[in-house]
């Protein structure tokens, strides 16, 4: 949370705000704004549909930007986290709602625009619930403070006597509601985020909202075709637009554009060559017509010649080669690790041992494909569209424009998914850019499933070597990890990047998750920057970013050497977390440490029976454990995974999944196994069933005919258990991803003996690991 | 012009013949329940009933659906409590929501030929469905529920 608020301040500072922004708005104005802004159709940003509109919002009490209580009783909280599936609104609204003492019932939540006084605007790295924890229950402490010291004045009793409850102030046997107090007391008091961090905050014991199942406000909308997504935006006379994208992502120009054969479609109205000032759409042309339809045929026929960027040839297979040449040097990347000690170690090692893990391209595929709807309007230009990062963005879109950020807001939406691809608003830009080009009318830019798919930030390529020192006796006694992919945050976020023990930047997104927590002496974590990559697409964060694969390095490197050790894997994981030195966790987000790893490890072996239970032939249980996101924010989590492998044809069948996590405190039960189911699930396609690869520049895969995600008839039983705990939330929207891919190899190890080390697992590489066995 | 029946209604769309349904409903009939996934017909977030059966509307030109009876997402219960969508709510399927119009419309088609589906059945007829959320747990869930809603509401004559 430090780390995030420095960020916002120093962003505030980028963009020539005063600090008075994060200071939280004092009186009772202020919200009526929120639904001002034109929407046609139906205006989903508010749940639950049916929650009264916001006519008594000018003389509701609003103690602080965050929520406000009308004189009907109904306390609107406001939600600047992007909905894309995790339901936040409903589990933020639920903290602030707890510690308000509302009553559910009356409890509605406003999806919100972009406006300096949120301050960060982001949705990702499972921060949602673990960023907004303190300030959301400081915040229902601030109303319900108030509340009881009114509600106690119009009963004529002290506030000691009075207690809150279920959205009224009840003494004794007489009780006011909360609505009540609004109209009868105009309550305007007022607190300084220091006076709010004092207020006392109720213990685990007394929550009634908070790890109590609850139905998503958000839900009901999304089943009767009401939800309103950006795609779904629409305003009168706007004209659609459809992008002709250059060859290469960077670096083509554009040398020649002929029409004549588009000019033969009905509906088609113009081409436009973007100039973009803030380089985000470099040699793109884009294709307006009066229906969408016009637009996809029109840019088909609309012939345009490039030069093409330098990177119109590279290859997966060159940009895998550049990283293991970076390894391979010594100099170069940044030490997030670099403990004393460490070449001393391996100097003298009896023995050292390491291999080698790549992982293929892996597109987003979010299901709602990129989207914009932009136009000037009133002094300001608009940009309507789902998105995850508004406060990286906006600038971005004020810099393409040439105007000040302040011109610019954008209108939020539902987002047709998120996995980390709307963190990026690279989408956002062209848009403006177009509407810019005809005089600030209402343009809405789609793309093609072909077109997100070859703009798409895709999860870069990866190179992963893990080496140990080994002692006399076979223990680990010094450890690397070295890993080299394209940095999405060097490229898009340079600011937010982490400083190295040797004082170098680098994107801790591309190497969290191997700072682990075992003991296994010094370590040198290394990361590197793989700018072969990055010079030829723009590298994203996809869910579970870094974590999603840095694990199937050395969750596969350790069984490798507990097998050659001849140790259960197990046993041998937990005599490596041993909670010692920095491991030993610190609070509020780690407390116990590393024993809460080994922790959630022995549930798990005990719930899933693994070397215990006896299985058919070449069927066998895999384990691997992470701590989920981030070493600050850990997410202590095992799983284990039973494969099938035919020996015959090389397919792997996952039969199951267990997962145990200890998130500390569980807001939302259902939400959060929605969330880890959903993410466990996208850990085994990507271990089994998706990937990609760079072919002349761009990716191969176009579209579902030869990209192959993971379908309902492809999922396995799942066992999810959260570990209950009254320490601070973490997050829970990326860490199922993370054990399943090195849970599927070591159990794919155990059932035939077959080692693999790349990502996704084909049956063709099972084949050839089979043969070679067979061979050795 | 093509005229067919929409939610119960005579609707004229004064469009190209080769429009896609889903464009013509989604930006000519302003119902936006119906998504735009794929553009190919694998993904299913387009699908709608088209005499009752699941069509992906993102492949099916207006001009074929003359004096047809089109049923989208909006239309398919006057208050949005069919129980497929009622067993959605109960379970809590969906999570960003963006293909679970078309899951839905696809499962009240399979309701249709299969009244007690099978985990087999349901894989078969679902896995044209993509849910990028991965909320496939809950589909097949939901599904078995709304099925013994359903052979309640609708006792079997056969």
């Amino acid at each position: 949370m430090g780390k995030l608020e420095r960020i916002a301040a120093q962003q505030d500072r980028a963009a020539g705000r005063g600090p008075s922004r994060r200071s939280f708005l004092l009186t009772a104005a202020g919200s009526a704004f929120l639904f001002g802004f034109a929407r046609q159709g139906k205006a989903a940003q508010v749940y639950p549909q049916d929650a009264p509109a916001a006519l008594q919002e000018a003389s509701a009490f609003e103690p602080t930007i965050w929520c406000s209580i009308a004189p009907d009783g109904w306390v609107n909280v406001n939600i600047i986290r992007a909905e894309m599936g995790q339901h936040i609104g409903t589990a933020l609204a639920r903290i602030i709602a707890d510690e308000m003492e509302a009553d559910w019932n009356k409890v509605r939540i406003t999806y919100v625009d972009t406006d300096p006084k949120w301050g960060l605007m982001i949705t990702g790295g499972s921060w949602s619930v673990w960023m907004t924890w303190d300030q959301f229950r400081q915040a229902g402490a601030a109303a319900r403070t108030v509340m009881v010291e009114q509600g106690a004045k119009l009963l004529g009793v002290a506030p000691s006597a009075c207690i809150a409850r279920n959205g009224q102030v009840i003494a004794g046997s007489r009780s006011i509601g909360y609505g009540d107090i609004v109209s009868r007391a105009h309550p305007t008091k007022t607190y300084t985020p220091e006076e709010m961090a004092k207020l006392p905050l109720k213990p685990a014991s007394e929550h009634r909202l908070i790890g109590k199942d609850v139905k998503a406000l958000d839900i009901p909308s999304k089943t009767n075709g009401t939800a309103i997504y950006g795609i779904d935006a629409k305003l009168d006379g706007m004209v659609y637009a459809r992008p002709k994208l250059p060859p290469t992502r960077y670096g083509s120009k554009v040398v020649s554009v002929d029409d004549s054969e588009a000019k033969k479609v009905k509906g088609y109205i113009r081409y436009i060559v973007l100039e973009d000032p803030s380089d985000t759409v470099p040699g793109w042309v884009a294709v307006l017509a009066s229906s969408y339809p016009a637009a996809i045929r029109a840019t088909d026929a609309l012939k345009v010649v490039w030069t093409p960027g330098k990177t119109a040839n590279i290859t997966e297979q060159d940009i895998l080669d550049y990283g293991r040449k970076q390894i391979a040097n010594k100099a170069g990347g940044s030490r997030v690790f670099n403990d004393p000690g460490v070449d001393e170690t391996f100097a003298k090692a009896a023995k050292v041992v390491e291999q080698t893990y790549t992982c293929s391209s892996v597109l987003h595929y979010q299901l709602e494909p990129m989207n914009a709807l932009a136009r000037q309007h009133e002094g300001k230009w608009e940009v309507h569209c789902g998105n995850q990062w508004q406060t990286l963005f906006l600038p971005v879109i004020a810099k393409a424009l040439q105007v000040p950020e302040s011109e610019v807001v954008m209108r939020s939406y539902l987002l047709g998914g998120g996995f980390g691809r709307r963190l990026n608003g690279d989408y956002a830009v062209p848009a403006a850019l177009i509407s810019e080009a005809i005089g600030g009318k209402p343009v809405k830019l789609i793309f093609t499933r072909s077109d997100d798919v070859l703009f798409d930030s895709i999860r870069s390529p990866s190179v992963q070597t893990v080496r140990a020192a080994l002692g006399q006796d076979g223990a680990i006694t010094a450890w690397q990890h070295h890993a080299s992919a394209g940095w999405p945050t060097r490229v898009m976020a340079s600011a937010f990047m982490e400083k190295g023990e040797d004082g170098k930047p680098y994107d801790q997104f591309a190497i969290a998750g191997a700072d682990h927590w075992y003991d296994v002496g010094p370590m040198l974590v290394r990361a590197l920057d793989n700018d072969l990559a990055s010079d030829t697409f723009r590298p994203g964060w996809l869910r579970s970013v870094s974590s999603g694969w840095t694990p199937w390095a050395h969750e596969s490197f350790l069984d490798e050497i507990a097998y050659a050790r001849k140790l259960d894997p197990v046993d041998y994981r937990l005599s490596l977390l041993d909670s010692k030195g920095r491991n030993a966790g610190s609070a509020p987000n780690s407390v116990g440490g590393a024993s809460r790893q080994a922790n959630v490890l022995r549930h798990l072996v005990e719930k899933c029976g693994y070397g215990k239970v006896s299985l058919p032939a070449d069927t066998a249980i895999g384990i691997a454990t992470t701590f989920g996101q981030e070493r600050n924010m850990p997410t202590w989590t095992a799983g284990a995974v039973q494969v099938h492998v035919d020996r015959k044809t090389g397919v792997v069948t996952c039969q199951k999944i267990w997962l145990v996590l200890d998130a500390g405190t569980i807001i939302d039960p259902d939400g959060a196994a929605a969330q880890t189911e959903g993410g466990a699930l996208w850990g085994l396609s990507m271990a089994l069933f998706e990937g990609t690869e760079i072919v002349d520049g761009n990716v191969r895969d176009r579209n579902l005919n030869t990209y192959t995600p993971l379908r309902i008839a492809d999922v396995p039983e799942m066992d999810v258990e959260f570990l209950p705990s009254t320490e601070k939330p973490m997050g829970l929207g990326e860490p199922g991803v993370t054990t399943i891919a090195p849970a599927v190899g070591n159990a794919i190890f155990n059932a035939v003996g077959v080692r693999l080390r790349h990502l996704p697992i084909r049956p063709a590489d099972v084949l050839k690991g089979l043969k070679e066995k067979g061979n050795a | 012009m093509v005229k067919f029946k929409l939610n119960g209604r005579d609707v004229s769309v004064d469009v190209p013949d080769d429009t896609p349904l889903l464009w013509a409903l989604r930006d000519d009939l302003d119902l936006t329940g119906t998504k735009f996934g794929c553009g190919v017909g694998q993904c299913g977030a387009c699908t709608v009933l088209v005499g009752g059966r699941a069509t992906r509307s993102c492949i099916t030109p207006l001009s074929s659906l003359e004096g047809a009876d089109v049923t989208t997402i909006e239309g398919l219960d006057p208050n949005g409590k069919h129980a497929v969508q009622e067993a959605w709510k109960d379970i809590q399927v969906p999570q960003c929501g963006y293909c679970q119009s078309g899951q839905i419309m696809q499962a009240v088609s399979l309701l249709k030929d299969y009244p007690d589906p099978t985990d087999e059945e349901i894989d078969g007829v679902m896995g044209g469905s993509l849910c990028r959320c991965m909320t496939y747990v809950r589909i097949r869930k939901a599904i078995k529920k709304a099925a013994a809603a359903l052979r309640k509401e609708e006792p079997s004559n056969g």
